[in-house]
C-alpha cells in the first residue's frame, strides 16, 4: 500500500478530486505528499470505480496536481496509551508540546462504534460541580451529556473550568481524568485554559487537543472524534472517569457547513448540512455507562448560540441530543452574577435518576421543583410590576417578587473558588425558601418542611 | 447472482452488474452489510446500506436475496428489544461486546426457542388467510395466535400438537403447503385486514389531562409534538407504561442511548396494573439511537408497525408509541440529499406528507380477515426544530392525525407537567367517545369535563386583564374562577409521573378529584352569593388540602375527609 498516485484532477476548496487505478475503501485516510516534501493528511468521501474525492484535514494551500496521494488503507486510527495523560496535542493527533511521540498500546479508529443500547448502564452517580445552580437544580450524573449553551462574550469558559477544577463525586476515590479538546478557539482563550491546568496541577490528569481558530477547520471536524477516542479509551480499558470537555461546538458546526458547501450539498436549515442531527449525535452520544465496566464518560460540551438564539439549529439540534443543557445568561451577567446560569431554561434529564436519598439527600428534588416553580413566577410578576409598580401587587406576589431576587442574590451568585458541597446548596435553598410564606411551599411534603426549614429544624 | 460496488458514499452505495428489483435486500462488500434497493438508473442501482460504511471498496461483491425488507413474526416478539432492521440487541451484545460492529446478522427470533403450540383448527378444516391455527402461550398473560399467513388459503390435511421451534411445520395444507409458527412481513407493505372500523372506545392512559380532556380512541392516531425538555420522552414512556391495550411496540427512534437504556432496565421492573406481570410482557421494544445508522432508523417505524399489525391481527389492542417521528423524517431527508433528490421544503423530500400518511394510515380500529375486532392506536412523537410548530413534519402530521397534545417549553419551565398546553391541544374523539363516558364513567362527566375546559378558557383570557391590572383589580365572581381554574391546573392537570401513587390515576379517581373541585366551585359561588367575604371563601383550609388528595395511597378516604371537612368549613362561613 504505498503506491503513490499523481493523478490529481481538481482541487476545490478543502477538497481534492483524483482519478485513481485501484479500489479505495470510504473513510480511508490518505497521504499526501506535497511538492516542497511536507505531508498533509486527508479521508475519503466519496469513492468510485472512476473517481476519489478526499477531504485535507491541514488544508490544500501549497497542494497543486503534482502532489501525490498515497492510500494507507485503513481508517483514521489514533494511537492511544495511558500515557497521553498530561500531554498536549494538536487537533490531529500530533504532540505539540515538544514531548515524545505516544508510544500507543492500541490504535483505535477516531469514528468510535455506537454503543449497543443493551450494554448501557443508566447514569445515576451524582457529580457534585460545587456549583449551586448546576448541583441543586439541574444535576449532573456521571455517563451524562450536558452542554452549556452560551453567547459571546459570557463568562461560559470560567465556568468550564470551575467545573473541570471541582467536580468530583463525594465519597469516591476513583482515578478521574479530563480530556480537553479545544475547536477553532482562540489561542488567547486556548492559553487561559493550559494556565488554569497547569496552575491548579490539573493538567497531569488531562489530555490536551488543540485545534485552534488559524488552523484547518476541516480538522476540526477530527478534532472531537480524537478526543472522545481518547476519552473512551481512558474510561473503558483503563476504568477512569472521564470528563470530555468540547468547546465550542460551535465551531464545529460551521466547519461542517463548510465542508457541505465545498462538497455542494443540498443544504438544510441555514445553510447546515440536512445530516447535521447524524453528525452530532455521533459525538455527543459517545458519552455513557456500560454495564459491567467501572469507568464513565461524561461530557460536558461548550457551544455559544449564534445571537443568543436558542432556537438556531446548532443549540436546537444539540438540545435533542444531549440530557438537558445549561443556559448562560447575558441578562444576569449583566447584573453582575456569577455564574450568570439561568435555571429555568436549563435542564438536566437524568437528575432524577442522581438525586435523593442515598444520593444527595431526601428533600433534594422537593426543594428544587418548588424554587422553580417560585422563581418562575417571581419572573412573571417583574414583567408586571414593570407595568403596574410594586404596590399594587398582593402580599403574596410581593413575597414571590423578594424570593426571585433572593434566589439569584444567594442561590445562583457564588464565587469563583466557592466550592459548595450538595449540603451547603441545599442549605442555602432552604435558608431562602424559609422566606416565602409556608403556605405557598406546596410542592414541598409537610415531613421535609418538619425537618429541614429553619423555622422547625431541631425542634 | 452477483454484482459489484461501483460507488461508496456515506451510507448510499451504487451497484451494478445485478438487476434487484425496488426494495430489494441486497448483501453489499465482502462483509455482507445489508441494504436496500431505492433507486435504478439504467445497469445501476442506488443501496441504502444499514450499517457503517467505513472502508468498503468499490469492486467488491453484491448479492441480492431478491426479497424485500421483511421482520419474521411468531412467537418470541414479545419481551424483545430489536433494533430497526429486528436484530435483536441482546443477542447482538453477545455476538459482538458492547459496541455495535458491523456485518453480523441475528434472526428476529429464535430459532433455538420450543413452544407448546396447542391447535385450534381440526384435520379437513377449510382455512384462509388470517385464520387461527393454534395457541401459543407467549407470555403469562399472552396467548399468541398461530395464524395462516394473509396469502395462503386452502384445506388443512395435517396439523400437528406439542412442542416446536418457530419454523418447524406445524399444519400442512392439501395443496402441499406447510405452514410453521412464524411468518414473514414485507415491513413497507401494511397486512390486510377485513374492514376498518369507526373508533369508538377510548384508550385508557391513567394520565388526566389526556384520558379527561384531549382523549384518543383505541385505533385512533395522536401526536405529541414539543420543543426539547418540554417532556415529550416522558410522556410516551408514560402512555407506553399505563396504557390499557394488551401489546405495547415501543419505537425509540433516533434517540438519546441512555434514555433508551433507561427504558431497558425500567420496563422489566415495572408491573402491569392490570394483571400485575412484568410491563416488559407485553412491550416489544426498537431502539435505534441516534447514533445507530441512520437508514436503519428510517426502517425502524416500519418493522415496528408491522409487528403491530401482526398482533393486531390476532384480535389484540396495540398500541405504537414512536419516539421521535422527527428523527425518522430527518432520516428520509439525510438519504434523500444523499440521492441528491430535489429538495420539498426545508430539505425534506417532496413525498415527505405522503410517507408520514401512509404510516399514520396503518392505525385503525379493525375487523381482522378472521372476523375478530383489533386495534393500533399510533402516538407520534414530534420534535420540531426551535419548537416551531410551522415547520413541515408538524404541519404533515396535523393534517393526519386527530388528536394533538401540543407540549409547552413554558409549562415546564413551571415544572408543570406534564407540560401539555391545555388551550392549543386538542382531541376529535371527544364528540365520539362521549357516549362511552356517560356509560362508562359517570353520567355527569361529560358536562363536567366541559365545564372545566370553560373555565381553563375563562382564566385565559382573564390572565390578560390581570396581567394589565393585577387580580385584586377583578371583580369578586371572577376572582373565584381564577382560584377554581388554579385549583383544576394544579390539582388536576398536574400529575408527577415519579410518584408511586400519582403516576397513573384511575378513570374514577379522576372523575371524583374534577367533582370534588367542582364543588369548591359550586359551594364558592354560593356562598358569595348569600354575602360572604371573598376572603374567607378563599382561606378555606379544605381547599388547600385537596391539592394533596391525589398523592395519597389511600385516595377515596383522604377525599371524603378533605370533602366532609370542606362541608362544615362552609357551613361554618354561612353561620358567621
Amino acid at each position: 500500500m504505498t503506491k503513490e498516485y499523481k493523478t490529481i484532477t481538481e482541487i476545490s476548496g478543502p477538497l481534492v478530486f483524483l482519478e485513481k487505478t485501484e479500489p479505495v475503501g470510504y473513510g480511508e485516510l490518505v497521504l499526501i505528499n506535497l511538492p516542497d516534501g511536507t505531508t498533509k493528511r486527508g479521508q475519503v468521501l466519496d469513492t468510485s470505480a472512476d473517481l476519489v474525492a478526499v477531504q485535507v484535514f491541514e488544508g490544500t494551500g501549497g497542494l497543486n496536481e503534482e502532489s501525490g496521494v498515497v492510500f494507507t488503507g485503513e481508517t483514521i486510527k489514533l494511537p492511544v496509551s495511558k500515557d497521553m495523560l498530561g500531554r498536549i496535542l494538536s487537533g490531529s493527533g500530533e504532540p505539540l508540546d515538544g514531548g515524545p511521540r505516544i508510544i500507543p498500546e492500541d490504535r483505535v479508529d477516531v469514528n468510535g462504534a455506537s454503543m449497543n443500547p443493551y450494554s448501557r448502564m443508566p447514569p445515576e452517580d451524582f457529580i457534585q460541580t460545587g456549583i449551586s445552580t448546576i448541583d441543586g437544580t439541574n444535576t449532573l450524573v456521571r455517563g451524562q451529556k450536558l452542554p452549556i449553551f452560551s453567547g459571546s462574550g459570557l463568562p461560559h469558559n470560567e465556568i468550564a473550568l470551575q467545573i473541570a477544577r471541582q467536580a468530583k463525586v463525594p465519597g469516591s476515590t476513583e482515578e478521574f481524568a479530563v480530556v480537553f479538546a479545544a475547536m477553532g478557539i482562540t489561542s488567547e482563550e486556548a492559553q487561559y485554559f493550559m494556565e488554569d491546568f497547569e496552575k491548579t496541577g490539573a493538567l497531569e490528569r488531562a489530555v490536551v487537543f488543540l485545534n485552534l481558530a488559524d488552523d484547518p477547520a476541516v480538522e476540526r471536524l477530527i478534532t472531537p472524534r480524537m478526543a472522545l477516542t481518547a476519552a473512551e479509551y481512558l474510561a473503558y480499558e483503563h476504568d477512569m472517569h472521564v470528563l470530555v470537555i468540547l468547546t465550542d461546538i460551535t465551531n464545529y458546526c460551521e466547519a461542517l457547513r463548510q465542508m457541505g458547501a465545498a462538497r455542494e450539498e443540498v443544504p438544510g436549515r441555514r445553510g447546515y448540512p440536512g445530516y447535521m442531527y447524524t453528525d452530532l449525535a455521533s459525538l455527543y452520544e459517545r458519552a455513557g455507562v456500560i454495564k459491567g465496566r467501572k469507568g464513565s464518560v461524561t461530557q460536558f460540551s461548550i457551544l455559544t448560540m449564534p445571537g443568543d438564539d436558542i432556537t438556531h439549529p446548532i443549540p436546537d439540534l444539540s438540545g435533542y441530543i444531549t440530557e438537558g443543557q445549561i443556559v448562560v445568561s447575558r441578562e444576569l451577567h449583566r447584573k453582575g452574577i456569577y455564574p450568570p446560569i439561568n435555571v429555568l431554561p436549563s435542564l438536566s434529564r437524568l437528575m432524577n435518576s442522581g438525586i435523593g436519598a442515598g444520593k444527595t439527600r431526601d428533600d433534594h428534588k422537593a426543594v428544587s421543583d418548588q424554587m422553580y416553580a417560585a422563581y418562575a413566577e417571581g419572573r412573571d410578576l417583574r414583567g408586571l410590576v414593570a407595568i403596574v409598580g410594586k404596590e399594587a401587587l398582593s402580599e403574596r406576589d410581593q413575597r414571590i417578587l423578594e424570593f426571585a431576587d433572593l434566589f439569584e442574590d444567594r442561590f445562583v451568585r457564588q464565587g469563583r473558588d466557592e466550592d459548595r458541597t450538595i449540603e451547603d446548596t441545599l442549605n442555602v435553598s432552604w435558608s431562602i425558601l424559609a422566606e416565602l410564606p409556608e403556605a405557598l411551599l406546596t410542592r414541598v411534603d409537610n415531613k421535609y418542611i418538619q425537618k429541614y426549614h429553619p423555622a422547625h429544624k431541631g425542634k | 447472482m452477483k454484482g459489484e460496488i461501483y460507488r461508496v458514499a456515506g451510507p448510499v452505495v451504487t451497484i451494478r452488474g445485478i438487476r434487484p428489483k425496488m426494495y430489494d435486500v441486497v448483501h453489499v462488500g465482502h462483509e455482507g452489510l445489508m441494504g436496500e434497493v431505492i433507486r435504478i438508473q439504467g445497469d445501476k442501482a442506488t443501496v441504502q446500506v444499514y450499517e457503517d460504511t467505513s472502508g468498503i471498496r468499490p469492486g467488491e461483491p453484491v448479492v441480492n436475496t431478491g426479497m424485500s425488507l421483511s421482520v419474521e413474526l411468531g412467537p418470541g416478539l414479545l419481551e424483545s428489544i430489536y433494533d430497526g432492521i429486528q436484530r435483536p440487541l441482546r443477542v447482538l451484545q453477545e455476538k459482538m461486546g458492547d459496541f455495535i460492529q458491523r456485518g453480523v446478522t441475528a434472526n428476529g427470533l429464535d430459532r433455538e426457542r420450543v413452544w407448546e403450540f396447542k391447535p385450534i383448527a381440526k384435520n379437513g378444516d377449510s382455512v384462509k388467510g388470517g385464520d387461527v391455527l393454534g395457541l401459543v402461550q407467549e407470555t403469562e398473560n399472552i396467548e399468541h395466535k398461530i395464524m395462516v399467513p394473509p396469502t395462503v388459503s386452502g384445506t388443512i390435511s395435517e396439523i400437528k400438537s406439542g412442542s416446536f421451534k418457530v419454523d418447524e411445520t406445524i399444519c400442512v395444507l392439501a395443496s402441499g403447503t406447510e405452514i410453521s409458527m412464524m411468518q414473514k412481513w414485507p415491513v413497507r407493505k401494511p397486512r390486510p385486514v377485513g374492514k376498518k372500523l369507526m373508533p369508538n372506545r377510548p384508550l385508557i392512559t391513567g394520565q388526566r389531562i389526556l384520558d379527561g380532556l384531549f382523549p384518543v380512541a383505541k385505533g385512533g392516531t395522536a401526536a405529541i409534538p414539543g420543543p426539547f425538555g418540554s417532556g415529550k420522552t416522558v410522556t410516551q414512556q408514560q402512555l407506553a407504561k399505563w396504557s390499557d391495550t394488551d401489546i405495547v411496540v415501543y419505537i425509540g427512534c433516533g434517540e438519546r442511548g441512555n434514555e433508551m437504556a433507561d427504558v431497558l432496565n425500567e420496563f422489566p421492573e415495572l408491573q402491569d396494573p392490570k394483571t400485575g406481570r412484568p410491563l416488559m410482557e407485553r412491550t416489544v421494544l426498537i431502539a435505534n439511537t441516534s447514533n445507530m445508522p441512520v437508514a436503519a432508523r428510517e426502517a425502524s417505524v416500519y418493522t415496528g408497525i408491522t409487528i403491530a399489525e401482526y398482533y393486531r391481527d390476532m384480535g389484540y389492542d396495540v398500541s405504537l408509541m414512536a419516539d421521535s417521528t422527527s428523527r425518522w423524517a430527518e432520516a428520509m431527508r439525510e438519504i434523500s440529499s444523499r440521492l441528491e433528490e430535489m429538495p420539498g421544503e426545508e430539505g425534506y423530500p417532496a413525498y415527505l406528507s405522503a410517507r408520514l400518511s401512509e404510516f399514520y394510515e396503518r392505525a385503525g380500529y379493525v375487523r381482522t380477515l378472521e372476523g375478530k375486532e383489533g386495534s393500533i392506536t399510533v402516538i407520534g412523537a414530534v420534535s420540531p426544530p426551535g419548537g416551531d410548530f410551522s415547520e413541515p413534519v408538524t404541519q404533515n402530521t396535523l393534517r393526519i392525525v386527530k388528536v394533538f397534545w401540543a407540549l409547552d417549553a413554558k409549562l415546564a419551565q413551571r415544572r408543570h407537567f406534564p407540560s401539555i398546553n391545555w388551550l392549543t391541544s386538542y382531541s376529535l374523539y371527544t364528540q365520539g367517545l362521549a357516549d362511552w363516558f356517560t356509560e362508562n364513567v359517570a353520567p355527569d362527566w361529560v358536562p363536567l369535563r366541559d365545564h372545566a375546559m370553560d373555565l381553563l378558557q375563562q382564566e385565559a383570557e382573564l390572565q390578560e386583564i390581570v396581567q394589565l391590572v393585577g387580580s385584586d383589580a377583578l371583580p369578586e365572581d371572577q376572582q373565584i374562577v381564577l382560584e377554581i381554574a388554579r385549583m383544576i391546573r394544579e390539582y388536576f392537570l398536574q400529575q408527577n409521573a415519579f410518584h408511586p401513587v400519582d403516576t397513573y390515576c384511575p378513570f374514577d379517581k379522576q372523575y371524583k378529584l374534577l367533582k370534588a373541585i367542582s364543588k369548591y366551585g359550586e359551594m364558592a359561588t354560593a356562598a358569595l352569593e348569600s354575602g360572604i367575604p371573598m376572603k374567607d371563601i378563599l382561606s378555606v383550609e379544605s381547599k388547600d388540602e385537596l391539592a394533596k388528595v391525589k398523592f395519597e395511597e389511600d385516595f377515596q378516604s383522604a377525599l371524603d375527609t378533605v370533602m366532609t371537612k370542606m362541608d362544615k368549613e362552609f357551613a361554618q362561613l354561612g353561620g358567621k
